[in-house]
């Protein structure tokens, strides 16, 4: 089957609504796991790693979890289909680099994602829009335990799960969350906030993980350590951070706007302004933009309605998302130009902020927090 | 001290160069310091992976002489090239190595998480037979004679009941 006719539209995906989805934008939990007996992807031969796959793409494919997923070896995937799925977060930029001797299954919702042949044999995910880890890690739990009943786990009693990075031993658990931290970055006091999140060893990212920038002041929180300590704790200890953070988030946000709100105005009306007229623009400035305007309908300044609007801008407006539409191969400075098209044609139904309809009261602040 | 390319993360990785006799100083993270390609002899993925030395400490553990895994063929030279290991095996053929880097990446050295379900079964059994052993050791001394027979046949049978579980564990 066709990738993009299994893809859900991002006019969908961005419909998604989870608990404190103002500003946690999404949950993960990953785990990492190895065939006995066969070399790590990236030490094995290739014909070990066809092997590999052979055995685990079965596997997976016959849980109930996954009846109907879409399942496909890398090599089979041009560049612009492996990097339209980066850009949606389902596989990381590692694995498509990937060919021949690697593969993905997806399911229909897009809430699992199994990579096989990443830099270990498998790499699970379950994925869950705002704040809900527990239950992307039960979800997960549940998909491996499965997979252990058909599959001979590399497992140690002394060092748990064998994995090919040291980092990843032992549980190879890796718990993390999308947040939208526009508040702390106006108000400054993001470095002081990754500072400490960093003592607890755990890792602030940018928007695609290791080594990438926090684009659209989106930040990857998770734990680092996943050995000595049991995967429910992971899971609570971040859990616990999480709302911390979202509780400073919240801080931020009504302290700038009882005590600079025309500099918040300013930013966002901005940010309409441009996003709304320009005829040419990048897609790193169009993320950072379409942030504070996601900080707007938080505040109420747009009507809560158009946040899909905007997250799904987030991702149409991304190159290979851009590129995916037009047949001709564009290069960077036309997708600005078809970019800007795209915007002021989908930003015309969004009538211009309204400062009075938000207030140091926070009208629009999280009900449901 | 920070990064000086990002100013955001600790810098953990700091290089001296001389150039025309002025000494310049940079300090970077791990993240900048790969992006950046930093390429220095000293340096190798394995130690902008998990700090300076690591590479040498896998190495030194050795003695010096080069170890190649049993199970994969992969050596110490590998692992400062890659920063991954080889195969599930490595763990065992470089455990004396990797134990202090273990000991500072993780919380702790011992997996405390999720077993899989047939070898918790495994698991269970021998946290038995030890406690089992204990019991037998003291009864032996008190010279209860009568219970420690029981305590034999309890700990012969908890034997069978492990050796049919499969041996899957790697060590």
């Amino acid at each position: 089957m066709n990738m993009h006719e299994f893809l859900c539209p991002p006019a969908e995906t961005a419909r998604r609504t989870g608990p404190h989805d103002r500003i946690v934008m999404s949950s993960r939990v990953r785990l990492a796991r190895n065939l006995r007996g066969v070399a790590f992807p990236g030490w094995a031969k290739k014909s070990e790693r066809v092997k590999a796959l052979e055995i685990i793409r079965p596997a997976v494919e016959s849980l109930p979890q996954l009846t109907g997923a879409y399942s496909e070896t890398m090599d089979n995937l041009g560049p612009l289909d492996k990097q339209i799925l980066v850009e949606r977060h389902l596989i990381s930029r590692e694995h498509a680099a990937k060919s021949s001797g690697s593969g993905l299954v997806l399911n229909k919702e897009e809430s699992l994602c199994v990579m096989i042949n990443e830099e270990d044999h498998l790499r699970m995910q379950a994925l869950r829009p705002g704040l809900q880890l527990r239950q992307a890690w039960l979800s997960i739990d549940q998909v491996d335990t499965e997979l252990e009943r058909k599959l001979d786990y590399a497992f140690s009693s002394e060092l748990g799960y064998l994995t090919a990075c040291p980092t990843n031993l032992g549980t190879g658990i890796r718990v993390s969350a999308m947040l939208h931290l526009p508040g702390l970055v106006l108000a400054e006091q993001i470095t002081q906030i990754i500072s400490s999140v960093n003592k607890l060893n755990l890792a602030v990212r940018g928007l695609y993980g290791e080594g990438t920038e926090a684009l659209g002041n989106v930040f990857q929180v998770s734990n680092q350590m996943t050995l000595g300590e049991v995967e429910s704790e992971i899971v609570e200890r971040l859990n616990k951070v999480l709302l911390q953070i979202i509780e400073h988030e919240e801080n931020a946000r009504a302290v700038l706007l009882e005590k600079k709100p025309k500099i918040v105005y300013n930013h966002i009306g901005r940010a309409y302004g441009i996003l709304a007229n320009a005829h040419s623009i990048t897609s790193k400035e169009t993320m950072n933009l379409l942030s504070l305007m996601r900080l707007g309908v938080d505040l109420g300044e747009f009507p809560s309605g158009e946040r899909a609007l905007i997250d799904e801008l987030f991702v149409v407006t991304q190159p290979a998302h851009l590129q995916k539409q037009f047949t001709e191969k564009l290069v960077a400075e036309e997708r600005d130009l078809l970019r800007a098209d795209m915007l002021r044609d989908r930003l015309r139904q969004v009538s211009r902020p309204n400062p009075r309809a938000s207030g140091p009261s926070g009208a629009g602040l999280d009900k449901h927090n | 001290m920070l990064c000086m390319l990002c100013k955001q993360n600790p810098a953990k990785v700091h290089l001296t160069h001389i150039v025309k006799d002025q000494m310049q100083k940079v300090d970077l993270c791990e993240e900048c310091a790969k992006q950046k390609g930093v390429n220095h002899p000293s340096f190798s993925p394995a130690d902008l992976l998990f700090g300076l030395g690591a590479a040498q400490e896998i190495a030194q553990a050795a003695g010096g002489v080069e170890i190649r895994c049993p199970g994969c063929g992969f050596t110490q030279a590998d692992f400062k090239k890659a920063g991954r290991l080889g195969c599930a095996q490595c763990y065992h053929t470089f455990a004396e190595g990797l134990e202090g880097l273990l000991k500072t990446m993780h919380k702790g050295i011992k997996h405390v998480g999720k077993v899989p379900v047939a070898l918790r079964h495994g698991r269970d059994l021998n946290d038995r037979l030890k406690h089992l052993q204990k019991k037998l050791d003291k009864a032996v001394t008190a010279e209860d004679f009568e219970q420690a027979a029981s305590l034999r046949d309890e700990i012969k049978s908890t034997k069978d009941q492990l050796d049919n579980v499969p041996a899957r564990a790697v060590s």
